[in-house]
């Protein structure tokens, strides 16, 4: 009987978390995105919660070995119809009682949504404990398939929703000459889901069953570095991921100023997280301030660049090193009362340092000097060689000029000494103070070079969009890139280009998405730290092979769990 | 003992560090006398008015206070900053909200205002600690054994999340808080007039941190929080359910922050999902300068902090020439807990905790 109450349990969950979407008003404002057919992202939003119940169900059973497989398909059903039944409660209760009083999505259009538009109420609500029946039913199919199909159709599943949710990302690029056909004017057409289904599911079918084989064989090897390719493959990999971003901008997005816009902004957020990465991953400082530093960074070249009669009409080349030095020292001042807090004392701190540069750049008392809530206007676009970097994809190549000499920075200071430094003292400050670390410099040469990242961020925001305002640098923009850290993985490099796509990248595309941003990176902070703190692209210890004792396997460190 | 050695003592006893970080604030606090200085030459005020400022500042300082304590008790014995607690206090505002429209649909509202105020205060207590409660269930238990950056990182999220599912439930607009016509109006105290809503929330505030004192200091429940932040593992040994204790500290810290959410809604009369951030903010600022877990220590910087919030654009920012102070009044806050934790770190009244046992 536990199984029954387990089912009825997780049911019920999974009904709230619809029912909590249904009244957050995601699925009616996202109900104008059509993702396949006359399937919207809408539906989706609480849809694909039933599906993930039942899924979670025949998991949970399955690891558990209990129970015959017609008992399990029984259980994730159920647990699918009863999430359908709260929500279905949630619709006959919106009927009756004026809920729109409270919740200002609750809306005759919502229930409408939820009843798929049936003019018979009772149809409509059929139809919605069906489909939650039918979806946990269906989603626990794929258990009982061998394991590469298993994988091969979940993968395909989320790769043709993620491609008709973000239809502009092929329909605005390269991709349109081969997959355009499949594409309505938004979203996917039924038939060419199907087909785009099928053809995922055979590539990463191929992909999943082919894995065992690419990877390294040698044991030996692999037990010792980790299983890394050898120099040669990885400068040839190098090389050829460089010239992919040189021509990407022309080639693959055709010059899209939309879709390039959106990848500079994800650029500028790139070069941040690259700088938070060393103050949080590196030697884990949380810093809640850090949109100062991108203020500081953005209001000097504002300030001495502009044509307006504020600014000083100076080259964006002479401003851009003043705005990264300005933001270090401003980095350094900062880190200096705060050197001997704790970790928590540490983050209200510079959050309030970061609402001070704010509230100043606001203030009436500073608008002869920095323009007040007005800003600073008439910003020139740099100019190289001559050209003026004004479109878009001459900005991204700036960007990227940024972001390379960044994380070649980041890279080089992670495996030096005062790399090592910083990591000791993550982990245990007594300890690494112990070792002779001098924690008040090395501390200070985090908060630098972090902030120094930020000014360049801020600098290249600057002339890029063209005015600066103290409304674009409130404390969202540093929860924005403590965020995309943690998503990507604190301390990992590549984590922070996957999180700041994922986080700043995906939103971007979706305008509706916009209102629920906040509260989508506030449930992904606290599913992140409960479900896998190390982040979506963990950093991999550092394995010194020249200081590995023959026969001994190395030490592999837990994640990125760093202690304050 | 010659110059050389004396300068060589002193030269290990303080590490430029804190000699930058002395002089650093010494500057800040210099400015500030300087400012209050200049201020009081050429003031327009008359002691009368200081003093206004001074009440009100004190009844601001009651919601602080009030909010303080649930910083404070959470971090006595979890030692971790409860960020979410500023939408705790925004949600018990809005169930009150919501209460409030429907008793004054059927006419209730009017009919027994002192009645309806008590409602509210009291669905207001419910609603912040549910969601207290979901909150530390949720992001908080399953994470107690990791390292302290974590549930840090659990803790803003919470505080985003709630804050932003308060914006896409309620709307992201300000909503109007119904007015209370008993307290239309201003008192006498001392000879100053002072408007109704500021008096009642200087008498509640009182009331409630009295009785909170008295539940810790004289209950059995409060005897087993104090042992539970004295030291988990032993309070197990003694039998106490640790879990459970630290359930009822959330709700106990939860339900000021209701109370303080009506004293505040009353007073600004409208409520909004944003409302719970800066005064969370001040409110740790006034933990930390009471001293963070101790709960007179959160009482008294509340007070302070309010009072000093109150009368600093004024005292201070317009000795120094400077425009719309009133502008600056969170800097002033946001400065004086760098102060505070430049020179004593420990708060007025010190830490109940030391680090070492953290």
């Amino acid at each position: 009987m536990s199984l029954w109450k387990r089912t009825l349990k997780l049911g019920l969950l999974g009904g709230l978390i619809a029912v909590y979407i249904a009244l957050t008003g995601m699925p009616l404002s996202l109900s104008r995105r059509a993702v396949i057919g006359e399937f919207t992202l809408g539906h989706l939003t609480y849809l694909i919660v039933f599906a993930a119940f039942g899924y979670l169900r025949a998991a949970q059973m399955r690891k558990e070995k209990q129970a015959s497989a017609p008992a399990i398909l029984a259980h994730a059903a159920v647990t699918g119809l009863l999430s359908g039944l709260l929500l279905a409660l949630l619709v006959l209760l919106g009927q009756r009682v004026d809920l729109g009083f409270i919740f200002i999505s609750a809306k005759p259009q919502l229930y409408r949504l939820l009843t798929f538009q049936q003019a018979n109420l009772t149809t409509g609500l059929v139809y919605l404990v069906a489909a939650g029946t039918v979806l946990g039913l269906l989603f626990a199919l794929p258990h009982f398939l061998p394991k590469t199909f298993h994988k091969a159709v979940l993968s395909a599943v989320a790769i043709t929703l993620v491609l008709g949710v973000f239809s502009e990302l092929v329909q605005r690029t390269i991709l349109k000459y081969a997959l355009g056909s499949f594409f309505a004017y938004q979203g996917l057409k039924p038939m060419g889901a199907l087909w785009l289904f099928v053809i995922t599911f055979a590539l990463s079918w191929v992909y999943f069953a082919l894995r065992p084989y690419i990877q390294v064989q040698d044991k030996r090897s692999q037990q010792v570095l980790g299983n890394q390719p050898s120099p040669e493959t990885r400068l040839l990999f190098t090389l050829a991921l460089l010239a992919f971003l040189l021509v990407m901008p022309i080639v693959i997005l055709q010059k899209d100023t939309y879709l390039l816009s959106v990848i500079n902004l994800v650029g500028l957020y790139i070069i941040m997280g690259l700088g938070l990465n060393i103050v949080v991953g590196f030697a884990g400082l949380l810093d809640l301030g850090y949109v100062a530093f991108f203020a500081i960074g953005a209001y000097t070249v504002a300030l001495l660049t502009s044509r307006g009669e504020l600014g000083r009409g100076w080259d964006f080349w002479a401003a851009l090193p003043l705005a990264i030095l300005f933001a270090l020292t401003a980095g350094v001042l900062l880190g200096i009362p705060v050197l001997r807090m704790r970790g928590d004392y540490l983050a209200i701190v510079t959050l309030g340092f970061g609402e001070i540069i704010r509230i100043l750049a606001n203030s009436d008392w500073l608008k002869p000097w920095m323009g007040g809530a007005l800003g600073v206007l008439e910003i020139p676009k740099p100019t190289l060689f001559g050209y003026t970097l004004k479109e878009e994809y001459q900005l991204y190549y700036l960007i990227l000029a940024g972001i390379l000499i960044t994380w070649l920075v980041a890279h080089r200071l992670y495996h030096s000494r005062l790399g090592r430094a910083w990591q000791a003292m993550r982990e245990d400050e007594d300890v690494a103070e112990g070792t002779g670390i001098h924690l008040v410099t090395t501390k200070l040469l985090a908060f630098g070079f972090g902030a120094a990242f930020s000014g360049l961020s801020g600098a290249i925001f600057a002339t890029k969009v063209g005015s600066v305002y103290p409304y674009s640098f409130n404390l969202l923009i540093s929860i924005n890139v403590l965020c995309l850290i943690i998503v990507g993985g604190m301390g990992s490099l590549p984590g922070v280009v996957v999180g700041a796509f994922a986080l700043v990248g995906l939103p971007e595309l979706l305008r509706e998405f916009s209102e629920y941003r906040m509260l989508f990176y506030g449930v992904a902070l606290i599913a992140m730290m409960l479900l896998r703190p190390e982040g979506f692209i963990p950093k991999k210890p550092t394995i010194y092979p020249r200081l590995l004792v023959r026969g001994a396997s190395p030490v592999r460190a837990e994640g990125s769990k760093s202690k304050q | 003992m010659d110059w050389k050695r004396r300068f060589e003592y002193w030269r290990r006893r303080y590490d430029l560090t804190d000699v930058v970080v002395w002089a650093f604030g010494l500057s800040i606090l210099a400015v500030a006398v300087y400012g209050a200085v200049r201020s009081l030459q050429t003031t327009p005020y008359g002691w009368k008015q200081w003093l206004q400022f001074v009440l009100y500042g004190f009844s601001q300082g009651g919601v602080y206070a009030l909010i303080a304590l649930g910083y404070t008790l959470v971090y006595g014995i979890l030692f971790m900053i409860n960020f979410a607690h500023g939408e705790i206090f925004m949600f018990g505002a809005f169930g009150s909200l919501f209460v409030g429209l429907a008793l004054q649909r059927i006419g209730f509202w009017d009919r027994y205002p002192v009645l309806s105020l008590i409602i509210l205060f009291l669905v207001a207590m419910v609603v912040s600690s549910t969601v207290a409660v979901i909150v530390e269930r949720v992001a908080y238990r399953p994470l107690r054994k990791a390292p302290r950056l974590v549930p840090l990182i659990t803790a803003i999220g919470a505080s985003f999340t709630l804050q932003y599912t308060a914006r896409s439930f309620f709307g992201s607009g300000p909503r109007a808080y119904p007015e209370t016509p008993i307290l239309a109006g201003s008192v006498n105290i001392l000879g100053i007039q002072i408007g109704k809503p500021y008096a009642l929330t200087i008498v509640v505030s009182l009331l409630m941190m009295a009785g909170l004192y008295a539940y810790v200091q004289f209950t059995k429940t409060g005897k087993a929080m104090r042992a539970v932040a004295e030291n988990k593992e032993v309070a197990a040994l003694m039998g106490i359910d640790v879990d459970r204790v630290i359930v009822q500290t959330f709700i106990l810290g939860a339900s000021m922050a209701g109370v303080a959410a009506v004293l505040y809604s009353v007073i600004y009369i409208q409520v909004k999902f944003f409302m719970g951030f800066i005064p969370g903010i001040k409110a740790f600022t006034a933990a930390v300068l009471g001293g963070i877990g101790n709960i007179p220590g959160a009482m008294l910087g509340g007070y302070f902090l309010g009072i000093f919030e109150s009368l600093g654009p004024a005292l201070i920012l317009e000795g120094l020439g400077v425009t719309a102070p009133n502008q600056l009044k969170d800097v002033i806050a946001f400065t004086m807990l760098v102060m505070v934790l430049i020179f004593r770190p420990t708060g007025i009244l010190g830490e109940a905790l030391a680090e070492e046992r953290v």
